[in-house]
């Protein structure tokens, strides 16, 4: 073992490295193959091409539901639409809306294109605040002039108890 | 009046946190006892009004005193007084004096310990003093809790409905005093910076002080979390209890890096070594706590979670962890090479093993870290929004903890200096075949078959029979007489029990998570009532659903029936869906019927109309088997940390140095 550093410091010094190093490179390695494959991107209806965003790829679709567009199937199916007033998206989503999910809402709802260019999601999101309009909704608005703040009327549908 | 005694006390204990950190600094350049006296009194003094300030608020609150702006946003006179209390921490002013609470108080304690030289006392209080005055005027001026309203309203805008439940009450008291109390070690660490030198008795010494506050901080962070992450559970109706969402990691990352750092304060404490790591620990633990403050408040990451959110603010925040942070590891960089001390240690050796934990927790942190931040990184370089899900950490955090986990039972068995890998083997040989047969039996048993899922419950198994192992063989149990084993249990120091608990609980928790995981069953459906949807080997029936009047919402509630699918065992349980109309909000209450250790989970859904226009529910059901243990797994892990903290050496390490 004459290639070890002489001094003891050094030798545990190289001890740690050795402990360290691999770790490091597994924690990197991972985090890269991760990065490729989980990082699911963010569009708007208008964004959302066949290009940009492939059917059968996990995407994020936000923007507005668009007012009288929620028909309720029988079997807890439930179709929408949203929109970011330039292009408009329909969904298709099997399962509960989220509390706050309201027509007219800012919502972001994650799932894939269809070959027909619907969009199945797999997880609708609306927030806990009946204020709130996810970020990147109101962004996207913004960037498009279409920003009013306040303005959302709240449909009538959260009265019905 | 009460709030204007509040207010004038939150700017006193601002003036009082600069006498503090003034005097403390001067004491220290100056020697002079009387100024460092001094400031441990301003300290104290500082703690005292601050709790009058929160006092203050908490009473505009219970009585809703609507001149107050805060109270009048978030509370409602229609309220059980729990959450009238409880909303005075549920909004961004109202918490921040909490953190500011527990930031002095802790910082009171601290002033009031005994036995630290006289430099390393003045320069930790001045720090936490300095960190006090940034915190305090950070409320004080952006974020005034008792402004007041003229006109006040007759009515208040009461507190979002889904923070009204009684775990949620108690969570950011917990996640706070874990949070904050890191602040005691950050100061001590800049203490250690300024004062430290590199002889072998004063790391020790040191190591000794900061541990009971990592482990004090870390058992309140638990706590907390868990606390959170069962609200989520059984309050959000989505059936998961960690969505890894940018707001949970926020709490997450110093709870890993408190992890990292009570494991290798003990090596510091024991062995004078890795100074220079636990330091630098010290300074990331409470750095990641403010970072959380930070991505909490400030809404740069979309989460399904965050409240209040105020770009100014979060501006505000991330000036004060730049200038906290950036200045304490600038000192770290300058000092840290000139700290060298401690003794020497071979790979195979206790020292080792808890060097290795480190490196994994830290690796495991980074990843999140990484994970949490990406999208902001993303977005700065390229204008690309995206989210990092769930199978991101998946793929990088689990492989590194569940390596972590694998060498956990060995650690304890090694020996100090230099370890006996072979006799570890032979002592964890019974274990570990044990374990593997639980992995089998659990290949057995759940359906349907999961190799992985399977692993987990071995891990799971592994390290608890790990860790019991250990115990019985410091106990010599079954070798020695039964008496020899009394005493020698007896004789076993609290902190001993400590991380055996705490590493039983980890186990817990890996059984819990595991099964939960890898066995869940879900179903929906809509049903009218008499009809059943089935979830795994459980049915349930819809019996009826009506409308019930809460103190200040309406509920649709429904009646259901669970039973096996043969029809035995039958249990009711209500699911109720709940309309707040002070704000217009429609929440969710989850049906739990508690089956030994599953969970049947019932969510009532909205209303329909069946195919023969009957009314109906969407109903969906989880099975969620050995969830319970999720939950008592980190129960369990608090609890370790409790009692190495009551260790008698712990505290009497302390009292003989002042007594020398």
């Amino acid at each position: 073992m004459n290639w070890l550093p002489k001094s003891p410091k050094a030798r545990r010094r190289l001890w740690v490295v050795a402990a360290v190093a691999p770790v490091l490179a597994v924690a990197v390695g991972l985090s890269l193959y991760a990065m490729r494959d989980s990082v699911t991107f963010f569009f708007s209806p208008s964004e959302a091409t066949a290009e940009t965003a492939p059917a059968g790829r996990v995407v994020r679709l936000g923007g507005l539901v668009e007012a009288g567009s929620v028909v309720r199937g029988t079997d807890g199916e439930v179709a929408f639409a949203i929109t970011d007033n330039a292009a408009t998206t329909r969904i298709v989503y099997q399962g509960d809306l989220p509390d706050l999910f309201r027509e007219g809402q800012g919502v972001v709802t994650q799932g894939t294109f269809l070959p027909d260019r619907r969009f199945r999601a797999t997880q609708v999101l609306a927030k806990h605040d009946e204020n709130y309009m996810p970020r990147e909704v109101a962004d996207r608005l913004k960037a498009k002039g279409e920003w009013r703040p306040g303005g959302e009327t709240p449909a009538a549908g959260a009265a019905d108890l | 009046m009460i709030v204007e005694l509040g207010a004038f006390a939150l700017i006193l204990a601002l003036v009082l946190a600069v006498l503090q950190t003034g005097m403390a600094a001067a004491g220290r350049l100056r020697r002079s006892p009387v100024l460092a006296g001094a400031a441990e009194g301003a300290a104290l003094a500082c703690a005292g009004v601050v709790a009058l300030a929160f006092a203050a608020l908490i009473l505009a609150f219970a009585v809703s005193d609507f001149s107050v702006a805060n109270v009048a946003a978030n509370s409602h006179t229609d309220k059980p007084m729990l959450y009238k209390v409880a909303a005075a921490w549920g909004s961004h002013e109202g918490s921040l004096v909490l953190w500011c609470l527990v930031l002095t108080g802790f910082g009171a304690v601290l002033a009031r310990a005994r036995g630290l030289p006289f430099g390393l006392k003045a320069s930790a209080v001045a720090t936490q003093g300095l960190l006090g005055v940034l915190f305090l005027a950070f409320a004080v001026f952006t974020s005034n809790p008792f402004e007041r309203l003229d006109p006040a309203p007759f009515q208040g805008g009461s507190l979002n409905p889904l923070l009204q439940d009684p775990a949620l009450a108690f969570h950011p008291p917990f996640l706070y005093a874990g949070y904050v109390g890191f602040s005691v070690c950050f100061s001590l660490a800049v203490a250690a910076l300024i004062e430290g030198r590199a002889n072998s008795s004063f790391w020790p010494a040191w190591g000794r002080w900061v541990r009971p506050w990592a482990l004090a901080s870390w058992a309140f962070l638990t706590v907390g979390i868990t606390l959170g992450s069962f609200w989520a559970y059984y309050e959000l109706g989505w059936g998961g209890w960690w969505f890894w969402d940018p707001v949970e990691n926020a709490s997450f990352l110093p709870w890993l890096a408190g992890a990292a750092l009570l494991h290798s304060a003990v090596v510091t404490e024991r062995r004078g070594a890795l100074a220079g790591w636990t330091t630098f620990l010290a300074l990331l633990t409470f750095t990641f706590s403010m970072l959380g403050a930070f991505l909490v408040r400030s809404g740069v990451l979309t989460s399904v979670h965050a409240f209040a959110v105020d770009p100014e603010r979060g501006l505000m925040l991330l000036a004060i962890l730049g200038a906290t942070s950036g200045v304490a590891f600038a000192l770290f960089a300058w000092r840290a090479p000139q700290l060298k001390g401690g003794g020497m240690f071979a790979p195979v050796s206790r020292e080792g093993a808890l060097v290795l934990n480190n490196v994994f927790l830290t690796a495991a942190s980074a990843t999140v870290l990484l994970g949490t931040l990406y999208p902001l990184i993303l977005e700065a370089a390229n204008g690309a929004t995206i989210s990092v899900g769930p199978p991101y950490f998946a793929l990088t955090f689990n492989p590194l903890m569940i390596a972590a986990l694998l060498i956990l039972p060995a650690g304890p068995l090694l020996s100090w200096k230099r370890g006996d890998l072979k006799g570890v083997g032979q002592r964890l040989a019974l274990a570990a075949g044990l374990s593997i047969l639980i992995a089998l039996a659990g290949w057995m048993v759940f359906e349907p078959k999961k190799a992985l899922s399977a692993a987990g419950i071995g891990l799971g198994g592994w390290l608890i029979l790990g860790t019991l192992a250990e115990v019985a063989e410091r106990l010599r149990l079954f070798r020695a007489p039964l008496a020899e084993t009394l005493r020698r249990a007896r004789a076993l120091p609290l902190g001993a029990w400590g991380t055996t608990l705490a590493h039983a609980g980890l186990g817990v928790f890996v059984l819990g998570a595991v099964v939960e995981t890898g066995y869940r069953v879900e179903a929906a459906r809509a049903l009218a009532p008499g009809q059943t949807i089935e979830a795994g080997k459980w049915a349930v029936t819809l019996d009826s659903v009506g409308v019930v009047e809460g103190p200040n919402y309406l509920a649709e509630q429904g009646k259901l029936t669970v039973t096996l699918r043969d029809g035995s065992a039958p249990r009711t349980v209500t699911a109720e869906r709940r309309f707040f109309p002070t704000g217009g909000q429609t929440t969710t209450e989850v049906g739990l019927d508690f089956r030994g250790l599953d969970d049947v989970y019932v969510v009532l859904g909205e209303r329909g109309r069946t195919a023969a226009d009957e009314p109906a529910w969407n109903v969906r059901v989880w099975w969620n088997p050995w969830a319970r243990l999720i939950f008592l797994g980190p129960a369990i892990m608090a609890l370790g940390g409790l009692l190495s903290l009551l260790d008698r050496r712990l505290r009497l390490g302390v009292n003989r140095k002042a007594a020398a």
